[in-house]
């Protein structure tokens, strides 16, 4: 156990280098990482530095511009609440959403594929059939029903988008185990009696985490799209609280009469969306296995 | 003037006479409250064209008179087919497909008689009989209707729709073919008012039997209106031409009209704004101050017989047995800041609860003329009084569904009750359908988003909604004397008296504050400068045949 | 082939059973009904109608008697449009969601597989950033914002195409483009992904020694290959777009398919709801055949077992 540990981490360490490296090299995909860090430093140390509340509403000041000598930043929305704050609140949102709606989609989707992959035959038969059967469903249509019987519960956004991206995880992932299966140290592995559990753990999992971050970087992306269209359809997360899809949903109807509500949410969640997915391309071309296998 | 009047009966209309006065020449039978501006005096031009296109806010869910319920269908069923009783343009009641009618002196007999030159759209006479035959269609259970109860009023209409009593037990029946009697198990003031509704409506029998639930389509459909349904495309249009066989047709101006099902009023909006619509039902809130910026002109806000209030659950604390609660946060509403600035349209601000209907005097509490502050200070003290304060605020759950203008509604009050009170509000958005069943099962503590539009200019649909045995009474409101002032008030055939019981169950209602009223709706409507014939009215019925196209 | 087709569509009537069961029991959990409005209705008049709807049966003989129905490929009236049956509105919606669709779908695979093969060509260069960028503004934008958008500069403003509604072509065009603008930015990066595997492959290194011209290269040799994966993702995306955008619809007000989806649920037009599900797992069970057949075309290893 010892032994194989070490080569994990060894593995793992010697991975990431090598994806800082080439990232490194790829401009657009570095300076998109850059920007990603600042802003979620941003939306979670910025409140604290605006006197106002996420929440507080103000009569007097209803979709006010920007403004330095109000210290509404980027302005107030409809019921005279601080853009600026609410931005910041709702990029903890969906980048929240992001994160762990991925992260649910990334342990089903990769316990599910690997242990296919790795078990084959019969046992892997049933699983993808499982997983093809799923793909035949209308997932946006299930995660709205759910949304409509037990409301707006953050965890079940989380949870409902995460269950439908693990689909594409569990198939990527299953590819590359059938063929790491192969390899020279997995058999290795075997022969020095390693409880297959084991093997899976230590041996095939950390040799996906290239290609699972690709899918990562692209799947946030994606998720929190998806939760903007939930709030779109009105379905998002509970007023007072707020995400950037639900802002911009509410900025793109004032689009002409109030354009910061919808520049300034809008200009985040575009960015980020934009970073991740150069991220995403670049870590791509970074981790490429047929690429470093050459 | 009809032959059957005798001394027992008394004409309480005639015709449209004497409504008339203002009028366009001398009417030579009953009725002409027509849209008169053609060519005539105003020197207006007419376009060539004469096209309408009209936002209805949703898909109509049927076009079945009888089955129909809502505002999309009663829409384009005033266009497609005509009541005993029609509605002048600026909503009185005027003769329709009946030119006179008489009222027995106890108020429960109603004749009518037909006019003669009344066609369907296939030529056929419209008969007394046709519209005994929708009266039972109506109330038979196997019409599957869902707005039959409020043919209630009618002989023996309950236990039809109950199953207890077959349709042709009815108490409506063809004297002759021009002639109509409809027996009343009451005195009803607001029954000819009833008769605009589509549930009254007559239907043609023979293709009713001919193509059974398929008689509404395009093609199929034979009405009395002054349109006939011509295409019918689902969440597209739906497109009416005008019915040559109509019996006013030469007054009818308007060749064809669009109904567009568009429910995102922002998209509406543009529409109307790329000229691919002339007139839209309702506004998004939030474009209102771009609208009164650029096409001020072009905008018609009126007085609707709607009251948007809020509903507290008395059933469970914190509002069982606290009505000094249940005041203070009523009072703690700035209605002037909400109408003003969160709404926006010229919403009137509700401190009572019924609108202002015909025939009734609202009843606004005494702190209704208070300001602000000194309303703000009323319900600090009933806070306190109540045994809250702010080391122990109360805590309210607020359920709304799903829409952004409840959404923005809830969150401005809930920020005021924060402010003047403290008190904690926990908001709780639903889908409507969830929210339907959560608010009638009244199992969640707290506030709920209500509102309810009146079926008919008539006080009694507002005060009938707070009796205890009422399925739409949400609060769970049940007061004995309130009950009782009710069923003195539909016993009485006196229009006076009547009003003043419904009047005394308001003051009685209001004292105990199971509801917050909020606001009295209005109607709202985009028309372009191009369309004539509109007047606000507070049904918001609007018929087609009253519109015209000015050259542009 | 034609064997391994049957194979296919007999081998998605598991699937195609489990959708329609987990669809009906969803639905039908739901709280409310279709006749639920803020008007309620007289319980009498409620019986009667759940009575007239099969509403008041146990919920395992709905199920049979929907299955039965399905047999005989009636999917049943529809709740929220009474004076259809759900077999009328599919038949209605389906053309224009396809139309749409299609369109939406092939303006995408041009633009989409052109920049992701110029972005390939020019890996790392400024002309494979700009690509890149321009692309993934498709995707960087929510399509509630980006339709608006478009339908003020184009319609409001410079009135050069309608705002909404169905009528000729130029009604299209906008719905096509906001339909379009993401599957854009999907097909181009997978192009770009699989096009730079490719063109360091020994075949192409070949072609390329051999003399032969890029332009001949890239279209006579690494096109196909290139194409695999996104084939694969043309399948469930184009059946997932030709059922419609709920978002699209809303806005330009399109009478599509999509809007069943989101408004059946709503409204509990358990029948309408389950009619579209049933329609939409047909189409996706279909397009994967197609893919599958394309791919071998495309690639002759594979084989048809």
């Amino acid at each position: 156990m010892n032994a194989a540990t070490k080569t994990s981490t060894i593995r793992g360490r010697a991975l990431s280098t090598d994806v800082w490296e080439t990232l490194k090299k790829n401009r657009a995909a570095f300076v998109a990482t850059l920007l990603l860090a600042v802003m979620s430093v941003m939306v979670v140390v910025a409140p604290i530095l605006s006197p106002y509340a996420f929440d507080a509403t103000d009569f007097d000041r209803i979709s006010v511009g920007p403004s330095l000598s109000t210290l509404h930043l980027f302005g107030t929305d409809a019921l005279g609440r601080d853009l600026f704050v609410r931005t910041m609140y709702g990029g903890r949102i969906s980048l929240m959403v992001g994160l762990v709606a991925t992260a649910v989609s990334l342990v089903i989707g990769i316990a599910w594929g690997a242990t296919a992959g790795f078990i084959g035959g019969r046992s892997d038969h049933v699983m993808m059939r499982i997983v093809d059967v799923l793909y035949a469903m209308p997932f946006m249509f299930f995660v709205i029903l759910l949304m409509v019987f037990f409301g707006r519960s953050i965890v079940l956004i989380f949870v409902a988008i995460g269950a439908i991206n693990w689909l594409d995880m569990a198939r990527i992932v299953r590819g590359q185990t059938l063929s790491l299966k192969e390899k020279e140290f997995v058999e290795a592995a075997r022969a020095g009696g390693v409880s297959n559990v084991k093997i899976v753990l230590h041996h095939i999992v950390p040799n996906l985490l290239g290609v699972v971050a690709v899918y990562v970087t692209l799947t946030i992306p994606q998720v929190i799209l998806v939760e903007s269209f939930l709030s779109f359809l009105g379905l998002g997360v509970q007023e007072p609280m707020t995400s950037w899809g639900a802002l911009v949903n509410e900025g793109a109807q004032e689009m002409e009469t109030a354009p910061w509500m919808l520049i300034f949410p809008g200009a985040f969640l575009a960015t980020t969306l934009f970073c991740l997915n150069f991220i995403g391309d670049g870590l791509r071309d970074a981790l490429d296995p047929r690429d470093r296998s050459n | 003037m009809p032959a059957r009047v005798t001394n027992r009966l008394r004409l309480v209309f005639v015709a449209a006479a004497a409504m008339l006065s203002g009028g366009c020449g001398a009417p030579d039978s009953g009725q002409t409250m027509r849209n008169t501006p053609v060519g005539g005096a105003s020197g207006t031009e007419l376009a060539a064209e004469q096209i309408l296109t009209k936002n209805n806010g949703a898909e109509p869910q049927t076009l079945d008179p009888h089955r129909a319920e809502g505002v999309p269908a009663s829409n384009i069923l005033r266009d497609l087919f005509e009541g005993l009783v029609s509605e002048a343009p600026d909503g009185r009641l005027i003769p329709g497909a009946a030119e006179a009618w008489q009222i027995s002196d106890d108020g429960t007999v109603y004749t009518f008689t037909l006019r003669v030159d009344g066609r369907w759209s296939n030529g056929d006479p419209v008969t007394a009989a046709d519209f005994e035959y929708g009266f039972r269609r109506s109330v038979d259970p196997a019409t599957l209707s869902q707005y039959s109860s409020i043919l209630f009023p009618i002989v023996n209409a309950e236990q039809i729709v109950k199953g207890e009593l077959p349709p042709d037990q009815l108490g409506v029946t063809a004297l002759d073919d021009r002639t109509l009697e409809i027996r009343l198990i009451g005195p009803t003031p607001y029954f000819l008012g009833l008769l605009t509704h589509s549930t009254t409506y007559a239907v043609h029998p023979l293709s009713v039997e001919e193509f059974g639930a398929r008689f509404v389509r395009a093609g199929h459909l034979v009405g009395n209106g002054a349109y006939i349904l011509d295409e019918w495309v689902v969440q597209s249009h739906i497109r009416l031409l005008r019915n040559q066989n109509y019996w006013d047709d030469e007054h009818t101006v308007i060749d064809e009209v669009n109904y567009l099902p568009i429910e995102n009023q922002d998209a509406m909006l543009r529409r109307y704004r790329a000229d691919e619509l002339d007139f839209t039902q309702d506004l998004p809130f939030k474009q209102i101050a771009w609208i009164r910026e650029h096409i001020a002109d072009q905008l018609y806000i009126s007085p609707y017989l709607g009251s948007y209030y809020y509903s507290l659950n008395l059933t469970l604390p914190p509002f069982a047995g606290m009505p000094k609660l249940r005041r203070a946060l009523a009072l703690a509403i700035d209605r002037e800041v909400l109408t003003e600035k969160i709404t926006g349209s010229g919403e009137i601000p509700a401190y009572s609860w019924t609108p202002r209907v015909t025939g009734y005097t609202q009843q606004p509490p005494a702190w209704a003329g208070w300001t602000q502050a000194e309303r703000n200070t009323e319900a600090q003290r009933l806070y306190k009084v109540s045994g809250y304060s702010a080391d122990n605020p109360l805590t309210l759950q607020f359920l709304y569904n799903t829409s952004e203008n409840h959404k923005r509604i809830a969150l401005a009050i809930a920020s005021m009750w924060k402010q003047v009170l403290g008190v904690e509000t926990k908001l709780l958005n639903q889908e409507w359908k969830v929210f339907l069943e959560t608010r009638k099962q009244k199992t969640m503590p707290g506030v709920a988003r209500n509102g309810w539009i009146g079926d008919y200019n008539d006080a009694y649909t507002f005060t009938q909604l707070l009796a205890s045995d009422n399925e739409q009474n949400d609060s769970g409101f049940a007061n004995d004397e309130y009950d009782a002032l009710l069923d003195a008030a539909s016993a009485e055939p006196d229009m006076q008296k009547r009003a003043a019981l419904m009047e005394a169950a308001e003051r009685l209602m209001l004292e105990a504050q199971p509801i917050i009223p909020i606001y009295f709706y209005v109607s709202k409507h985009l028309i372009k400068p191009w369309v004539g014939g509109f007047e606000a009215n507070i049904m918001d019925h609007h018929y087609t045949k009253n519109f015209y196209i000015l050259k542009h | 082939m034609l064997r391994f087709a049957l194979k296919r569509v007999l081998g998605a009537i598991p699937t195609l059973l489990v959708l329609i069961a987990l669809a009906f029991f969803l639905i039908k959990a739901a709280p409310g009904g279709p006749f639920d409005t803020d008007r309620r209705l007289p319980p009498e008049i409620e019986a009667n109608l759940q009575a007239a709807y099969n509403l008041d049966e146990p919920l395992y003989r709905q199920f049979g008697l929907y299955l039965g129905g399905l047999l005989k490929g009636d999917f049943g009236p529809s709740f929220q449009y009474r004076d259809y049956t759900v077999t009328e509105l599919i038949a209605a919606g389906f053309p224009v969601s396809l139309r749409l669709g299609g369109l939406a779908m092939l303006l995408a695979f041009v633009v989409g597989v052109a920049v992701g093969t110029v972005a390939a060509l020019k890996q790392n260069a400024f002309t494979d950033h700009a690509a890149m960028a321009a692309a993934m503004i498709g995707i960087s934008v929510p399509n509630f914002v980006m339709a608006p958008l478009l339908v003020l500069v184009f319609a409001v403003t410079l009135k050069w195409l309608p705002a909404g509604g169905l009528g000729d072509w130029r009604n299209f065009v906008l719905p096509v483009v906001a339909l379009a603008l993401p599957q854009i930015a999907y097909i181009a990066r997978l192009t770009r992904g699989s096009m730079i595997e490719v063109l360091r492959a020994d075949f192409i290194r070949t072609a390329r020694a051999q003399g032969l011209p890029q332009r001949a290269v890239i279209i006579r040799h690494a096109l196909k290959p290139a194409l695999l994966p996104v084939i694969s993702y043309l399948g469930p995306a184009t059946a997932a777009i030709i059922t419609g955008s709920v978002v699209i619809e809303q806005i330009f007000g399109v009478p599509g398919l999509g809007r069943f989806f989101v408004q059946g649920a709503l409204n509990r037009d358990y029948t309408l709801v389950m009619g579209v599900v049933v329609f939409y797992g047909v189409l996706i069970v279909v397009f994967n055949l197609i893919v599958d057949l394309v791919y071998g075309w495309l690639d002759p290893r594979v084989q048809y077992q």
